[in-house]
Formats: structure tokens, C-alpha cells, sequence
């Protein structure tokens, strides 16, 4: 590394340029906000918020404070996130893998859903299925049951709730199948690095993680019961379901079109991956004696994998990034309860805007992170 | 005759599987076809389970009677090496065979046989079907949004304008085609914004940005004589050096009130909308974002750290954030930056946060073309005594952005696509007007019809700008 002093010159003026600007705005900032009777803090986040909420994972009202209706609006976003993450996976590793399939139909019907699909705003797919295609289900009264137990009406999606007794015990059962698993592949790779052994560790794992609840059921006092959602009649006209879960149509809306959309991205980065296995890989495999499975699994999946990864977590980046246009259809989301509701209450634009920023700045770079260090983990280790 | 093994075809007995299997797979066909086309179900004597599925267990064992390896028969062995491989397959090809006819029918009748396309008022639309009549009042809004009808004649004609200056290169003889470049990326972009300024909205609403506009291309253009031992000090001030002149001291308001076009009324940029003022937004963040991106690449590759920093952090910041927020921010958090008594118009703000926007997934986007040039091409150039900024223009960015054209046009297919966002600023665009549409009491009850109608705009829009881009990827592909 030379010091050179005529590098000085160009980044000194840049870092002034920089300065500069952000000096002016927050110069105007702070005599607009003198001039309008605001001042500049996050106090008011512990200030009664006294505005609703439709739909939250935790409990609040109006007497809750503005943090706690961030704290709301968080939540709905990483669960709107986390569910159209989960079934964008499905839906574009299955296409991905359709696009390569050699059946012309299949191939083609993958081709024409990802160009369908990728081509259309995300926004105006989003106010399709809500307000046209969720609006000619029926009402509450004249809906049908999905096998006997889910209502799928105007009003959202019913589903049965859940009533466990001893839920923790049937968690601790969960965890320790999964700490069992994991023993027995750190054992079963031991066993045949020395000795050449293998042992069947996916059929153990899979008796495992079904056997250990079960135990629980049976020993451990665990009990599971259904609540069925029930009409009640709330006056002549107007019928709900009682009982049960109920998922608000925004949500399934959002959902179904941020998977859609982003499943197509997924497709590709899925068929790029495992086109960009070389060919030569499956073959040398397959003349040393593995037999399909052991070719997809051992030598295939691991190579595409890290072709895919990477491009895959940008998608769920743009995901969970898309999911603010929640606000467009009233999904309690984060941008709609705080950016929208709490700033027009308070006024605090500065404050609340950066809060949000921020918020998806971490949310992005911590998913980025995470993303980074798998990356990392299944890169090639080149000796 | 051979004896017959149905669980596995074979050559010997070719006639009898064939005929057999076909019939079969005809009859699960035509089953699917009458019950959908005409609801006529033959099988329906059967029990409602098995009746359900008779054609898929028809045309399953139809299509595994016809699967015969090295039939000698070219059309079959051509149907069952793409749709009839194996069971599996047979079953997936069936399901999709029987998922399009199944659906044929009501697509048909919603779109055409029961739609309404007369008429002019709600009442034509009693069928079952679309009401495109809806659309055809409607057009004019989904079109230009709140702009004056008697006025649109403007917007017409700036298209029609911009779309042939556009198409210039196509006629440019060999010896214009070397100032092509300059053309499209200094004089085109100033005539569009001539256009959009005096015509389109008739006055001067866009005070500053105009300055701005023209000073950063008359310094583009005067920068490339500069020498490139300068030219990065040339940018930082010459640019706004140049604005501020432009803004204090030589075009006072007068001259431009004198500029404006004779007999032209103006047109407020709240008024705007519709499918132009897409292409509008599209078009501006287009130009904006290419430069400014290229700038934040070019500084994330620089040497020099703290440029690098800088860079670094706007990419992720913008990367970071979604784009509903950043124009929330130029919405509520923006004004309250500027000095009390400046103002600029809602549509720029708009413009610009978009255009930062994407300017950070260009400048990515670019980096990547410039890390995949091997070193070589950067000391070759270096050792034909190139300094950074020849070197960067003649040799390093026509080959790193040839190599990135699919991602670039990755980003612009974005951008399209992100320009209904502007709705949280309260610009309506096709998406925004037809909300709007579809909250009008007289025309409640045809949000289909409205979204079906913008999904097909933007889809052709968006394929073809897709499907530009793949030939101009094939066109500028070199070998290396």
C-alpha cells in the first residue's frame, strides 16, 4: 500500500461534496421544524398510540404504545414474509425443475407460468386477487366447507385452531429428535470415514422425528384438539365464524401473489443451477457405480446448489422487501401501521421514516448475512 | 400371433396396442372435450367418484399401450419421447392436456361470447361475461388520466415525436452512425425533455430540474474534451457551477414565461396519468438511473477508499430499502430537506427517488460486467498509457456492459413494473386510475375486466422489452 498524496485530492472533495449535502438538509430540517412547532426524538414511541389494528399476532389496542404498535406491524410483516418465502420455494422448485423436464407439455406449461407471471406489476396482481378474485368467493353463510374443517369465504380464510395441553413437552420432543438427529449424522459420517460403514441415517432421522411426538402423546400427557370454526348469526343479515383461525383475505392475497410472482424469479435461478451442473459430472458419477438417487443427491444437488443459492436469497430479499406493498390493500404491515397510521397521528415523518428504513435495512442485511454464511459453509474449499 | 402382455407393450404386437391404446386415449379426449364444450358427460352412469376420473384412467392406460420403445412409427416415437416417457410423466401430460380443455371454454365465453363491447353506459353489460364496454369509456382516463381531454392531442403527438426521433438509428447512414451514440445518450434525451417541458405540460413546472438538466448535458458535452487528468474535478464543479449560473444569473423567470409555447395552456403534473404518464416515468428513471449507477459502480471499483465507502453505502442503503418507502420518504421527508421556500413538483421527487433507486441495482448490476473483464484488459489499456477515465470509456465499459445487457435489461423490466408504486404519492398511473375507476358508483362491479386489461398492457410491454433484450444480447455477443 503507497500513501500518495494526489489521492487525497479527489476523495477529500468527495467526502466535503457528501458532507456538505447532508449538512444542508439537516441545516433545513431543523429550521422547518423549528418553524412548525415539531421537534426532532423517538419519545413518542412509549406514548399511547389510541389507533386499532385489524389483524395481530400479539395482543394489542388502542391503550398500547406506538412501539408496541411497530412491534405489531414487524411481526405481520416477517409472518406475510416467511409464509410467501416458504411457498414461493415450493412453487419455483417445482417449476424450475418442470422447465428442464423432458415432457414437452410440462416444460412448456412451466415456460409459459414464469413468463405469464414475471411480466405482470406486482402491484396489479396483488389488486387482482384482492379485490376481483377474492371478491366473488362467497359469504360466510353460503360457503362450502373444505374437507368439513376450512371455510373459504369473503371475509378470509377459516381454518381449525390448534388446542394443545403440555404444548412445551411436545416442543421439547421436537427438539430432542432434531439434537438426536443431528448426533446420529455426525456418528453415521464418523463410522464411514473410518470404518466404510453407512448407515440408512434418512429413514432413522424420519422414525425419529415422528417416534419422539408420538412418545410425547402417549407418555408425555401431550393432548391435541381441534376447534372447528362454527357460522354464528351476528344479526339478520350478517353472518361470521366462530372458533377456529381466521386468516383476513389481505393476507391470503398477499401471499398468494408475493409467491406467484416470486416463484417465477426462483424457477429460473433453480433451472440455472442445475443446468449449470456440467454434464460430465452426472456421467462420470454414474460410470463410478451411483445409482440415480445417489447422482441427484451426492454429486448434482450439492454442485447446484451453490449455483442457486445466492441468486435464490436476492429473491427472498426482494420478497420480504415486496411485502411492503401490503400498504396498497390494507394488510396491517409495517409501512401501514407505522409508516402510514402512526406518522399521520404524530407527525414525526423523519423519525418514523428512518425507523422504517432501518428496519428493512436490518431485516435485509441480516437475511443477507445468514444467506452469506451458508454460501460460505457449501462453497467449494479449494485445497 | 404373439402372445399378449398388457403390462408390458411391445413391437410384436404393434396393431393391437397401438389401435387399442389410441382409442383409449381418444376416448378419455373426447370425454374431457364433450363434458367441458357441450356439459355432456358419457360416463355419467358411472358412480360420481369413478365417473370423475374415468378419463384419466383411460388415457393412462391408453398412453402406457402406445408407449413402445422403437415402434418404428416416427409420429409415435416422437409423442412418446416428449409427452409419454414414463407413467409418471403419462399422468402429468394427461392432467395438463385436460386442465387446458377444461378451461378453454370459459375463458372463451368471458373475454368474447358473453361479453359486451357495445354501448356506452352500464346497462349493456347483463351477460355473464366481460364488460369491455366499461374499458372503452374508460379509455381515455386509463390513457391520460386526469389531462384535459380537449388537450391530449399533446401527448399524442410528443409520442409520436419521440418514437420516430427514436427510431433514427435504424436510418442512419455509416456515416452518421459513429455520433449514434451521442445522439441517444445527449440529444435525445434533451429534445424527450424539450417535448415533455413545453408540450406536454405547457409551462414551467419544472424550474430547476430543467436547469439542471440542461447544465448536466452541456458539461457532458464539453467533458469529453477535457483532459482526463481533470475530468473528475471537472465533473464535481463545472455541473453545478454551470446550474447555478443557469438558475441566478442567466435565465430569469421572464424568459422562461417567454419560452413557453403560444396558445398552450398549462397542465399541472397532478393532473398527469394514466398509461403516458407511465412511459414518462419509465422513460426519465431510465435515463437518470443508467448514468448515475454507472458513476456508483465505477466508485465501488474505485481505488481510492473512501470514494469506495461512499459507495458501498448508497448501493446497500438503496438495495436495502423498499422502493414504497423511499417514496414515502420523497413524499413526507424530502420537504422537510429543503429550504422553506423551494419547491419542486411531486412528479420529480418521484422521479428522482425512483431513479436513485434503481440507479443502486444498475450500479450492481455494472459491477458485476466490470469484475468479469479479465485483468488483462485493464493493463493493456493501462499500458497503452490510458488514463483512468479513456481507459474506463473506450475499453473497459463498452465491453463490461455488453456483458451485462441481461441484467441491465433485468433492471428496466423492474423499473416498469415498479412505476404503479407511484400511487403512494397520489400520481395515478394505469394501475392507480383504474382503482379509481373501479370505485366510481356508476361503475361498480368490473374490477376484473379493469386489471385483466392493464395485466395485458404491461405484459406485452414488458415481453417485448424482454424479448429486445435477448436480441440485442445476441446481437453485440462476441466471442472472447
Amino acid at each position: 500500500m503507497n500513501f500518495k498524496l494526489k489521492d487525497l485530492g479527489p476523495q477529500l472533495i468527495t467526502v466535503i461534496a457528501v458532507v456538505l449535502i447532508f449538512g444542508f438538509f439537516t441545516y433545513n430540517a431543523q429550521i422547518n421544524m423549528e418553524n412548525r412547532g415539531i421537534d426532532f426524538g423517538y419519545g413518542f414511541l412509549s406514548q399511547e398510540s389510541s389507533f386499532d389494528v385489524q389483524f395481530s399476532l400479539i395482543e394489542y389496542d388502542g391503550s398500547h404504545s406506538y412501539f408496541r404498535a411497530y412491534l405489531v406491524g414487524l411481526l405481520n410483516t416477517i409472518l406475510v414474509s416467511v409464509i410467501g418465502i416458504i411457498i414461493a420455494t415450493i412453487i419455483g422448485v417445482i417449476v424450475g425443475v418442470a422447465r428442464l423436464s423432458p415432457n414437452y407439455l410440462i416444460n412448456r406449461f412451466a415456460a409459459y407460468y414464469v413468463e405469464f407471471f414475471r411480466n405482470i406489476p406486482l402491484l396489479l396482481q396483488i389488486f387482482f386477487w384482492y379485490f376481483a378474485a377474492l371478491r366473488a368467493l362467497p359469504l360466510p353463510q353460503d360457503a362450502e366447507a373444505i374437507f368439513g374443517v376450512f371455510f373459504l369465504t369473503i371475509k378470509g380464510l377459516y381454518v381449525p385452531a390448534f388446542l394443545w395441553e403440555n404444548f412445551n413437552i411436545f416442543l421439547y420432543s421436537i427438539i430432542a429428535a432434531i439434537i438426536a438427529i443431528i448426533v446420529i449424522k455426525i456418528q453415521a459420517k464418523k463410522l464411514q470415514e473410518t470404518q466404510g460403514k453407512q448407515i440408512p441415517v434418512f429413514l432413522i432421522s424420519i422414525g425419529l422425528i415422528f417416534i419422539l411426538p408420538l412418545l410425547s402423546f402417549l407418555i408425555g400427557g401431550v393432548n391435541l384438539s381441534f376447534e372447528i370454526p362454527k357460522l354464528k348469526q351476528l344479526a339478520a343479515t350478517s353472518f361470521v365464524y366462530d372458533g377456529g383461525l381466521s386468516l383476513p383475505p389481505e393476507l391470503i392475497a398477499l401471499t398468494l401473489s408475493l409467491s406467484l410472482y416470486t416463484a417465477t424469479f426462483i424457477a429460473e435461478c433453480v433451472r440455472a443451477g442445475i443446468q449449470g451442473v456440467s454434464k460430465g459430472q452426472k456421467e462420470a458419477a454414474a460410470s463410478i457405480g451411483l445409482t440415480p438417487n445417489q447422482v441427484l443427491k451426492l454429486v448434482i444437488m450439492p454442485q447446484a446448489l451453490r449455483i442457486i443459492i445466492p441468486p435464490t436469497t436476492n429473491q427472498y430479499l426482494n420478497l420480504t422487501k415486496n411485502s411492503s406493498l401490503a400498504a396498497a390493500i390494507a394488510y396491517p404491515d409495517l409501512v401501514l401501521v407505522f409508516a402510514g397510521t402512526a406518522l399521520m397521528q404524530t407527525g414525526k415523518a423523519i423519525e418514523i421514516v428512518s425507523i422504517t428504513m432501518f428496519t428493512y435495512l436490518s431485516l435485509s442485511i441480516s437475511i443477507s448475512i445468514l444467506m452469506n454464511w451458508y454460501n460460505k459453509k457449501i462453497a467449494i474449499q479449494e485445497k | 400371433m404373439n402372445n399378449i402382455n398388457f403390462l408390458k407393450p411391445d413391437k410384436s404386437n404393434l396393431n393391437t396396442f397401438l389401435y387399442t391404446g389410441s382409442f383409449l386415449f381418444f376416448i378419455s379426449v373426447l370425454d374431457v372435450f364433450l363434458n367441458s364444450f357441450f356439459k355432456f358427460n358419457f360416463v355419467g352412469f358411472l358412480p360420481n367418484f369413478l365417473s370423475f376420473f374415468m378419463p384419466l384412467i383411460l388415457g393412462f392406460i391408453g398412453l402406457h399401450f402406445i408407449r413402445i420403445e422403437y415402434s418404428g412409427i416416427k409420429q409415435l416415437d416422437l409423442i412418446n419421447k416428449h409427452i409419454n416417457t414414463n407413467n409418471f410423466n403419462a399422468i402429468l401430460s394427461l392432467l395438463i392436456i385436460f386442465i387446458i380443455i377444461k378451461s378453454i371454454p370459459p375463458i372463451l365465453s368471458w373475454f368474447f361470447i358473453d361479453a359486451s363491447f357495445a354501448g356506452d353506459s352500464k346497462d349493456v353489460c347483463t351477460g355473464s361475461g366481460a364488460c369491455w364496454t366499461y374499458i372503452k369509456v374508460w379509455m381515455r382516463r386509463f390513457m391520460y388520466g386526469m389531462y384535459p381531454n380537449a388537450e391530449q392531442w399533446r401527448i399524442n403527438l410528443s409520442f409520436i415525436a419521440l418514437a420516430l426521433l427514436g427510431s433514427v438509428g435504424y436510418f442512419a447512414t455509416n456515416r452518421f452512425k459513429k455520433y449514434l451514440t451521442l445522439y441517444y445518450v445527449v440529444i435525445y434525451p434533451l429534445i424527450a425533455f424539450l417535448f415533455i417541458f413545453f408540450f406536454i405540460s405547457g409551462g414551467p413546472v419544472f424550474f430547476d430540474f430543467s436547469y439542471g438538466i440542461i447544465a448536466a448535458i452541456l458539461s457532458i458535452i464539453v467533458g469529453f474534451f477535457i483532459p482526463s487528468k481533470f475530468k473528475f474535478y471537472y465533473f464535481l464543479i463545472v455541473p453545478f457551477a454551470l446550474y447555478i449560473l443557469l438558475k441566478y444569473f442567466l435565465f430569469f423567470e421572464e424568459y422562461i414565461e417567454l419560452g413557453k409555447l403560444e396558445g398552450l395552456n398549462w397542465v399541472e403534473t397532478g393532473a398527469w396519468g394514466g398509461l403516458s404518464l407511465t412511459f414518462i416515468i419509465s422513460f426519465f428513471c431510465l435515463i437518470f438511473c443508467f448514468p448515475i449507477g454507472m458513476a456508483f459502480a465505477l466508485g465501488r471499483r474505485s481505488s481510492f477508499p473512501l470514494i469506495r465507502y461512499i459507495s458501498i453505502g448508497f448501493i446497500e442503503f438503496w438495495r436495502g430499502v423498499p422502493l414504497i418507502t423511499v417514496l414515502f420518504m420523497s413524499a413526507v421527508m424530502f420537504p422537510m430537506f429543503l429550504p422553506a421556500d423551494f419547491f419542486i413538483d411531486k412528479l420529480v421527487r418521484c422521479i428522482i427517488a425512483i431513479s436513485l433507486f434503481e440507479a443502486a441495482y444498475v450500479a450492481e448490476v455494472i459491477r458485476g460486467g466490470l469484475q468479469a473483464l479479465p485483468r488483462g484488459q485493464y493493463e493493456a489499456a493501462k499500458s497503452l498509457g490510458m488514463g483512468y477515465w479513456k481507459m474506463h470509456i473506450f475499453v473497459i465499459l463498452p465491453q463490461a456492459l455488453k456483458l451485462v445487457i441481461p441484467g441491465i435489461a433485468n433492471t428496466f423490466l423492474a423499473l416498469v413494473k415498479d412505476t404503479p408504486l407511484i400511487f403512494v404519492v397520489g400520481l395515478l398511473e394505469i394501475v392507480g386510475m383504474l382503482n379509481l375507476a373501479k370505485t366510481n358508483p356508476e361503475w361498480l362491479g368490473f374490477a376484473m375486466e379493469g386489471y385483466v386489461f392493464a395485466a395485458i398492457i404491461f405484459w406485452i410491454i414488458c415481453y417485448a422489452m424482454s424479448k429486445y433484450s435477448y436480441n440485442l444480447e445476441q446481437k453485440y455477443k462476441t466471442d472472447r
